[in-house]
């Protein structure tokens, strides 16, 4: 068992295709959201929209942080790549989400202080070898990614890493839920919930979303067998219902070790999302005892005030009430190589998704 | 939100381990993973083991695929 | 204010934008404007093949190569897939000051050896010293000459129905440079395949009149090449995602970083677009040459979808390969 190939194998995925077509015939037309960018990321690389009946409707939901971070916390993290002693330290995925002015990779362009990491090790190890300079991570990301940026705070603090901090965007996965499916207009049927989050969170802040919002809920994985197999079970539900096809990796109570290191280092705060607004207790920031990791409280940042589009309508297709075309912006002020929106930002957001697909008509 | 990959591990040295699969190596951090054990497959995100993966659920999973409709 | 970015210079959407904007304004002519890999010149009786391209490479020394070796093969492909006998190569290195004299030996040994493998001189050179901080370490500068013997290659050739081969494991350069990076750093069995083609493309191109194009998947990888022979063209091209190669070690890192090899960088692979009668006749002769043992027909061209990429996913599923739009970052999401 390698955990990959097996779970892309195409007669199997062709044969669960052929279940959903069966089961989902005397429904005229379900609406699924994938909460989670990953999972979009694999519907599109796998090009399961393709294998999927023409009565089932994806919509990418707010799950994917480089299209939810908002301009304000974007244009912080750029004023720090401007200041002198500086080191930046960041995913990948940041790199080229404009904030209101600029972009970090421009930034970097222009000031070489900015360093791309695949983890927060990484980082830690580059404020290790330049004492002399301030390392500051870009800590974005949910439940996942949280922990390991706790983690890191810890190490820095039990090592007197004092060159360290981290400026904190984390947000989390049940409250925006909560407020996107408050909206009464919701064109949602069900949700295919976030895996690697449940796997920190487990099962219990799901189950808000069968008993007050009555939506069948699916917690699903990342390869295309797992996605299929989830859409087929949700569509075979009698009554709205949470399960779990990700077996193999989610623990009911999720991991206490990680939920642990969250615990210590952050505490709950309200959180501006891109597309939806300041949602309440939906992100996390740095607590008192850790407030010297705080990048916020440890440098003066001069930020301008942000920039939105007061035209963008993302919220409304992030929750399915409104098709991109809808958008004024769309296609002209809004481009993949000059976006506006969460969700023209990621590559494959719904947007992003759409233009490519109507390249020739708008081309 | 959150790439994660399954991966075997191959060397424990306290919170330090590494991991292989297919050829490729990587440093995994194990503080937030109780328990781990030489051979066990872990998740890994942005570095860190975050959950082992449960063979005997993998297989089930894959089971039950092959006898839908069967 | 405008700034050029890296992205500008990693061979995909942006890239092209810039030369449109900016080169293609300016210095606008009928040989320039064939974008080809060389510039096909006419001198007399004889159609000679000239090309340049300058190497950044970080580290200066991966797996399976150096900056002098990939110079020096990057060159001479760029020359071959235009039909051309390679034979003189020009040599420019900018060198930051501090740099250890045994590391440009080693380099320039390098050099030698592969401008031997692939039978072609060089025959001039230039070394320009700047300030520590004002290059990293070594760049180097190849320009090439050769002599074009087969010229009926051209993307007008290609007709729907053609067989498109590819000569070997996609994105082995991309992966053995990015896993010495620092903050990135994995270790993988992965070596990159940088390696002259000369030979290989002379060989296929006198066993088989079928061979319509050629092109080396260099910046932004399979997916951007052929997206740069469709473009704009009457027809499109449709890719059979199981029949690509990509080896497990490719594989794997791109799992790891979330990449997708179609956009990997490769340094000694080429695409051969060619007649479906002949395809057969031509993947023989390559798979002979120890530089394409790994060759499949990957695709054909098509009529449908016109100036577009399809890819034909291994899951049964379809999607639309774009041409990169800057180059691919690890991301945890």
């Amino acid at each position: 068992m390698k955990y990959i190939d097996e779970f892309r194998d195409r007669k199997l995925i062709g044969k669960v295709a052929r279940q959903i077509r069966e089961a989902v015939k005397p429904r005229r037309a379900c609406r699924f959201m994938e909460v989670c960018g990953t999972h979009t990321m694999s519907i599109f690389r796998f090009g399961l929209k393709e294998i999927l009946p023409g009565n089932i409707t994806l919509i990418s939901g707010p799950g994917c942080p480089v299209c939810v971070t908002p301009n304000a916390f974007l244009d912080k993290a750029i004023a720090l790549a401007g200041m002198k002693g500086v080191i930046v330290t960041t995913f990948g995925d940041m790199l080229r989400v404009p904030g209101s002015y600029s972009t970090l990779e421009k930034e970097k362009a222009k000031f070489n202080s900015v360093r791309m990491v695949y983890s927060t090790d990484d980082a830690l190890d580059m404020a290790r070898r330049n004492p002399d300079k301030e390392v500051v991570f870009i800590g974005i990301g949910f439940e996942t990614t949280s922990p390991t940026v706790a983690r890191s705070i810890l190490t820095a603090g039990k090592e007197k890493i004092k060159n360290y901090s981290v400026l904190c965007g984390h947000k989390t996965m049940p409250q925006a839920l909560r407020a996107l499916l408050d909206d009464k207009k919701i064109g949602i049927d069900g949700l295919l919930l976030p895996g690697h989050v449940s796997a920190i969170i487990g099962v219990k802040p799901y189950e808000f979303l069968v008993k007050d919002k009555s939506k069948g809920c699916i917690i699903a994985g990342f390869e295309p067998l797992d996605i299929m197999q989830a859409i087929l079970m949700l569509v075979k539900q009698k009554g709205p219902k949470l399960e779990v096809q990700y077996t193999r990796v989610i623990e009911k109570n999720g991991n206490p070790l990680a939920r642990k290191a969250i615990g210590e280092v952050f505490q709950k705060a309200d959180s501006e999302w891109r597309g939806l607004g300041i949602v309440k207790d939906s992100g996390l920031e740095i607590n008192k005892k850790y407030s010297f990791f705080d990048a916020e409280k440890r440098f003066k940042l001069n930020v301008k005030p942000p920039k939105e589009n007061k035209n963008c309508i993302c919220g409304d297709v992030l929750k399915g009430i409104k098709t991109p075309e809808d958008c004024r912006l769309f296609g002209k002020a809004c481009a993949p190589e000059h976006p506006v929106g969460a969700c023209m930002v990621s590559g494959e957001g719904s947007c992003a998704a759409y233009y490519k697909y109507k390249a020739r008509v708008y081309a | 939100m959150c790439l994660g990959i399954p991966m075997r591990l191959v060397k424990i040295n306290g919170d330090e381990g590494m991991a292989e699969s297919g050829g490729l190596k990587r440093a995994a951090n194990l503080s937030l993973l109780k328990d781990a054990r030489v051979g066990d497959y872990i998740l890994i995100h942005a570095g860190f083991a975050i959950e082992k993966l449960k063979t005997e659920e993998a297989r089930k999973t894959l089971k039950a695929l092959r006898e839908i409709g069967a | 204010m405008h700034k050029i970015t890296l992205s500008h210079g990693s061979g995909g959407k942006l890239m092209h934008q810039l030369i449109d904007s900016v080169f293609m304004k300016e210095l606008d002519n009928k040989t320039l404007n064939q974008k080809k890999d060389s510039a096909i010149l006419t001198i007399g009786r004889k159609k000679l093949a000239f090309t340049t391209d300058s190497y950044v490479v970080k580290p200066i020394f991966f797996p399976g190569g150096d900056i002098g070796s990939m110079a020096v093969y990057g060159t001479v492909n760029d020359l071959s897939v235009c039909g051309a006998k390679p034979l003189f190569i020009s040599l420019g290195l900018i060198i930051e000051e501090g740099l250890d004299k045994s590391i440009l030996e080693k380099i320039i040994k390098s050099i030698k050896l592969a401008a031997k493998r692939s039978g072609v001189e060089v025959v001039t050179g230039d070394t320009k010293v700047v300030e520590k901080g004002s290059c990293d370490k070594i760049f180097v500068n190849t320009s090439g000459i050769g002599e074009v013997y087969y010229r009926n290659l051209a993307v007008e050739n290609i007709r729907p129905g053609d067989s498109v081969i590819v000569s070997g494991g996609i994105g082995e350069h991309s992966i053995s440079v990015l896993s010495k990076r620092e903050g990135i750093a994995f270790g993988t069995e992965v070596k990159s395949d940088s390696a002259p083609l000369n030979g290989m493309i002379n060989r296929l191109l006198s066993s088989s009149g079928g061979v319509k194009f050629m092109r080396d998947p260099t910046r932004g990888g399979l997916a951007t090449t052929l997206n740069e022979i469709v473009r704009s063209r009457r027809f499109g091209i449709a890719v059979n995602e199981e029949d690509v190669p990509v080896t497990r070690g490719v594989r794997q890192a791109c799992e790891l970083l979330g990449f997708d090899p179609l956009y990997l960088a490769c340094e000694g692979r080429v695409i051969v677009i060619v007649s479906s009668k002949s395809a057969g006749k031509v993947l023989s002769v390559m798979r002979k040459d120890p530089n394409g043992k790994g060759s499949r027909i990957i695709g054909e061209v098509c009529g449908e979808n016109k100036g577009f990429v399809y890819l034909n996913t291994t899951s049964g599923g379809r999607r639309i390969l774009e041409m990169l739009s800057g180059d691919q970052l690890p991301r945890i999401c």
